[in-house]
């Protein structure tokens, strides 16, 4: 069984990679597994400064999800190069840097400070963060400001640049052509949920930012049908996520059109998730008459 | 910290809505166990709950290989933790967090102070001071009559003070109360529970040296996700709670 998939700067040896926020930089993870069985790892969110992120609570559960509103808490691009690459580095997996920012030109800063590093394979660009006022959400709900933003970015950069889509928008196949059009290497879909939890007890909305970003197998097919129509309109390939949590999860993203898939809550609930889905994957797939992950990228627009 | 399977071999009610759990586990990771420090429990293998409940380590009994969890019933998910049965297995990680530092520590007689379901860790902390021979006065606080337990256990180990809010059973009033009415002669303070409790017992005992142990809202409960943070002293980063702490030395975090 081949579970290798080539996408622009990322030559992956499976497709299971864990989602940008729930792995901050690898350390914690890798006292449970080898991060080199991983096809690759998408770090947390780098800004130009450290930010401190929101105040909390800053989570909730719900069902079969979880609200998030962290913030981007990071201690700046710059301590990321210096202190967490060099750390990722040892093991044998590809490194996918989360670029997020308020302005073009933070955005810009940021993926040209990642210039200095050959430890990255490729940028994520956030323009699809909900939880910071000025997080470059309205980047990802503007196709103007989209293509703008991905134009200047890939300008900037010189490794291949994955966009990461916001759900939070009527038309996602407008914004997935847009920063298409504007270069972009990828896409990576989706982010959060806009949502909010009120609290019982006290009466008023349980997270300190009010709006959290709602996340795990709650926005799953919401995620699959985002990807099956964006599969449709554009060339580049897709990073699906948004509530795997089973081998079979990942089947149906690759069947929708994602050519690898990232993983997010569900390491919280069990840490050794990726590794686990990896080892699985090989089963699964054969068991629905695939012989490679190549195969079945797509599968589902065949009929 | 491991993600391992422990067997509930004993559950019980021992006060409102607060649950004790026996756990069968293996003896090897009980011996690790720094007083102070919790395990992150998964609700279920199914979808539903996303999120492990960080819960307080209340005894380890590495001979017996027995670990005791007390948590209160508060929402969904611990509710659904409360109807496990004997001879269930349940998914942990452990231990999780860094403890009260006491290996390190010269002191002769400690002061321990919780309040609701942040008394549990003190009571395995008080018999591991017992054992280095340290003096062990415990005030402990809770809602009402109907919350109160491990009095009788704390008794065995020195003196042992209960308040009530409502003044339904032992003193009334809070922790603080109790320990402005008793001369309470000691070197340093231990204290796990709420946020205004921690906060009314820092300021109380201003000149004294101390460590707090804090409750919050976590997600991973290993350090990567952020959720659970605490402003440090100057209020100029964060500590993750489940990472850096829970246990914290009072000059450290701003609450």
């Amino acid at each position: 069984m081949s579970l290798d998939v080539q996408l622009p700067g990322l030559n992956l040896k499976n497709p299971i990679m864990p989602a940008s926020g729930c792995f901050s930089f690898g350390r914690e993870y890798s006292q449970f597994y080898d991060l080199s069985e991983l096809g690759a790892v998408i770090i947390k969110a780098a800004t130009k400064h450290q930010r401190l992120g929101n105040k909390t609570p800053r989570v909730a559960e719900t069902k079969s999800g979880m609200l998030n509103a962290i913030g981007l808490q990071n201690p700046g691009v710059s301590s990321i190069i210096a202190d967490e690459l060099p750390f990722l580095s040892q093991f044998q997996t590809s490194v996918i840097a989360n670029v997020a920012g308020s302005t073009v030109e933070e955005y810009e800063h940021v993926a040209r400070s990642f210039k200095d590093t050959s430890l990255i394979h490729a940028i994520e660009l956030n323009i699809s963060c909900p939880n910071v006022k000025e997080g470059g959400v309205q980047f990802g709900t503007d196709p103007e400001l989209a293509f703008e933003v991905t134009r200047r970015v890939k300008e900037q950069s010189n490794v291949p640049v994955y966009v990461k889509l916001s759900p939070n928008v009527s038309d996602i196949v407008e914004i997935a052509q847009a920063v298409e059009k504007a270069g972009a290497d990828g896409l990576s879909m989706i982010n959060t949920l806009t949502g909010m939890k009120i609290d019982l007890h006290k009466k008023q909305p349980l997270l300190a930012n009010q709006v959290g970003g709602l996340s795990g197998p709650a926005i799953k097919p919401v995620a699959i049908r985002m990807i099956y129509q964006v599969y449709q309109a554009v060339d580049i390939p897709i990073i699906g996520m948004g509530g795997v949590l089973t081998p079979e999860d990942v089947l149906e993203f690759l069947l929708a059109g994602a050519s690898a898939v990232a993983i997010g809550t569900a390491n919280f609930k069990n840490p050794m998730i990726c590794k686990e889905i990896i080892d699985a994957l090989p089963e699964t797939l054969s068991s629905y008459g695939f012989s490679s992950v190549k195969e079945a990228i797509g599968g589902a627009h065949n009929g | 910290m491991q993600k391992l399977k422990a067997t509930i071999r004993h559950s019980e009610i021992i006060a409102r809505d607060t649950v004790q759990f026996d756990l069968l586990i293996d003896p090897t990771i009980l011996k690790t166990i720094q007083p102070g420090q919790f395990v992150h429990v998964n609700i279920d293998d199914s979808s539903e709950h996303m999120l492990r409940r960080p819960i307080s380590i209340a005894d380890v009994k590495p001979d017996e290989s027995l670990l005791t969890l007390i948590f209160k019933q508060f929402g969904e998910g611990t509710k659904k933790l409360a109807q496990l049965k004997a001879e269930t297995p349940i998914d942990l990680l452990i231990p999780s967090g860094n403890g009260y530092p006491i290996d390190d520590l010269a002191i002769e007689h400690a002061l321990l102070i919780g309040g609701g379901i942040g008394v549990p860790p003190l009571y395995y902390l008080a018999k591991k001071l017992k054992e280095k021979n340290v003096k062990v006065t415990t005030v402990i606080g809770f809602q009402s009559a109907d919350d109160v337990f491990y009095e009788e256990a704390f008794l065995t180990l020195g003196d042992c003070f209960v308040a009530t809010d409502d003044g339904s059973y032992g003193y009334e009033g809070f922790v603080t109360d109790v320990m402005d009415q008793n001369k309470i002669d000691f070197d340093m303070y231990f204290a796990c529970g709420p946020n205004p409790m921690l906060r009314a017992v820092k300021y109380t005992l201003s000149d004294k040296e101390g460590y707090i142990s804090l409750e919050e809202r976590m997600g991973c409960g290993i350090g990567a996700c952020y959720a659970c943070v605490v402003p440090n002293r100057d209020e100029t980063a964060y500590k993750k709670v489940c990472h850096d702490g829970p246990v914290f030395h009072t000059s450290e975090v701003s609450i």
